[in-house]
C-alpha cells in the first residue's frame, strides 16, 4: 500500500516536474509545479510528517506560488525564447541532468557510512504536532524568533524594493524633481 | 512493507537534478526561481527521509526553517524582479548584465 502510494506521487511529482523544466510558458510552469509540491506533500505525510506536509500545501501552493502567478501576470512574461528549443540544446540540458543526478547518487551512497535501509520505527512522538512544537519552542525557540525577524526585514525589503521609484507628493502633488529645484518663482519667465 | 529511506533519496536527488540542469539553462528570471524552489523542495524532502531514518525531529524543524527562509526569499526575489522589469522592460537573464564584469 505505502509503496503504491509512493510509486504514484513519486512518478506525479517527476512527470510534472520535467513539465515545469520544459514548458515554455512560465504560467504553465507554475501550475505544474503546483502539482509537484502536492506530490511531495503526499510523500511527507507518509514519511510521518504530516504537519510540514500541510505546511508544504499551505506556504509553497498557498502562498508562495501564488505569489509567482500574480507576478507573471503583472509582468507579462508569458512567451519565452527558451535556450533549449533546439534538439542540440535539449540533448544538452539532459546530459547536464543526467551528470548532477549521477553526483548527487554517488555523493549520497558512496559516502554514507550508515546503513539507509533500517529505519527507526514510527513514534507517535515523532509524527505528533506536540513532539514537533516542544522541540521548535525549547530547543530551537532562538532560532525561530530569529526567523521572525528574517520575515519582517523580507516584507519591508520587498516593500522597498518594489516601489515605484518616482513617487509624486501625495499632500503637495510636487514631484521629487521639484524639490530639487529652489523655488518655482526664480525659474526665469518666457 | 515499508518504503525504504533510499527511494525517497534516489527521489530527491532526480528532482534536485531536474532543477538544477533546468535552473542553469533557462533565460526567463521567473523560470529560474521556480527551479530553485523546486530545488529546495529537493532538499526538503532528502531532510524529512532522514528524519523518518532516525527517528528523530531535527529533519522536520530544519525542514520547517527552509520554508521560512524561502517564503522570504521569493518575496525579495520577486520584488527585485518587478524593480528590474521597471527599469529594464525585460527580466530575460541574458539582458539582465549591468553587473556582470
Amino acid at each position: 500500500m505505502e509503496i503504491a502510494i509512493f510509486a504514484i506521487f513519486a512518478l506525479l511529482a517527476l512527470g510534472s516536474s520535467l513539465v515545469v523544466v520544459m514548458h515554455r510558458n512560465p504560467v504553465y510552469s507554475t501550475m505544474s509545479l503546483v502539482v509537484t509540491l502536492f506530490s511531495v506533500a503526499v510523500l511527507f505525510v507518509i514519511l510521518g510528517s504530516p504537519f510540514i506536509g500541510a505546511l508544504q500545501v499551505l506556504i509553497y501552493t498557498g502562498a508562495i506560488l501564488v505569489l509567482f502567478l500574480f507576478v507573471i501576470m503583472l509582468l507579462n512574461v508569458t512567451k519565452e525564447e527558451n535556450t533549449a528549443s533546439t534538439q542540440k540544446g535539449q540533448l544538452g540540458v539532459a546530459v547536464l541532468g543526467a551528470v548532477i543526478f549521477g553526483g548527487l547518487v554517488l555523493a549520497l551512497f558512496w559516502s554514507s557510512h550508515v546503513p539507509l535501509d533500517q529505519m527507526a520505527p514510527l513514534s507517535e512522538e515523532l509524527v505528533s504536532m506536540k513532539g514537533l512544537a516542544r522541540v521548535l519552542f525549547t530547543e530551537y525557540l532562538l532560532p525561530f524568533e530569529i526567523v521572525g525577524l528574517l520575515l519582517l526585514v523580507a516584507v519591508i525589503g520587498a516593500t522597498v524594493a518594489a516601489r515605484r521609484p518616482v513617487l509624486p507628493d501625495a499632500t503637495s502633488g510636487l514631484m521629487p524633481s521639484d524639490l530639487v529645484r529652489t523655488s518655482p518663482e526664480e525659474e526665469p519667465l518666457p | 512493507m515499508s518504503v525504504p529511506v533510499s527511494w525517497y533519496l534516489m527521489l530527491s536527488a532526480a528532482l534536485f537534478a531536474i532543477g538544477a540542469a533546468g535552473a542553469l539553462t533557462r533565460r526567463n528570471g521567473i523560470s529560474i526561481f521556480l527551479l530553485i524552489e523546486l530545488m529546495l523542495n529537493a532538499g526538503n524532502l532528502a531532510l524529512i527521509a532522514y528524519a523518518r531514518q532516525w527517528g528523530t525531529h531535527t529533519g522536520q524543524i530544519i525542514v520547517f526553517f527552509v520554508m521560512a527562509v524561502a517564503a522570504a526569499e521569493a518575496a525579495i526575489g520577486l520584488a527585485l524582479f518587478i524593480a528590474v522589469y521597471r527599469h529594464r522592460r525585460t527580466i530575460d537573464v541574458n539582458r539582465i548584465n549591468l553587473m556582470r564584469w
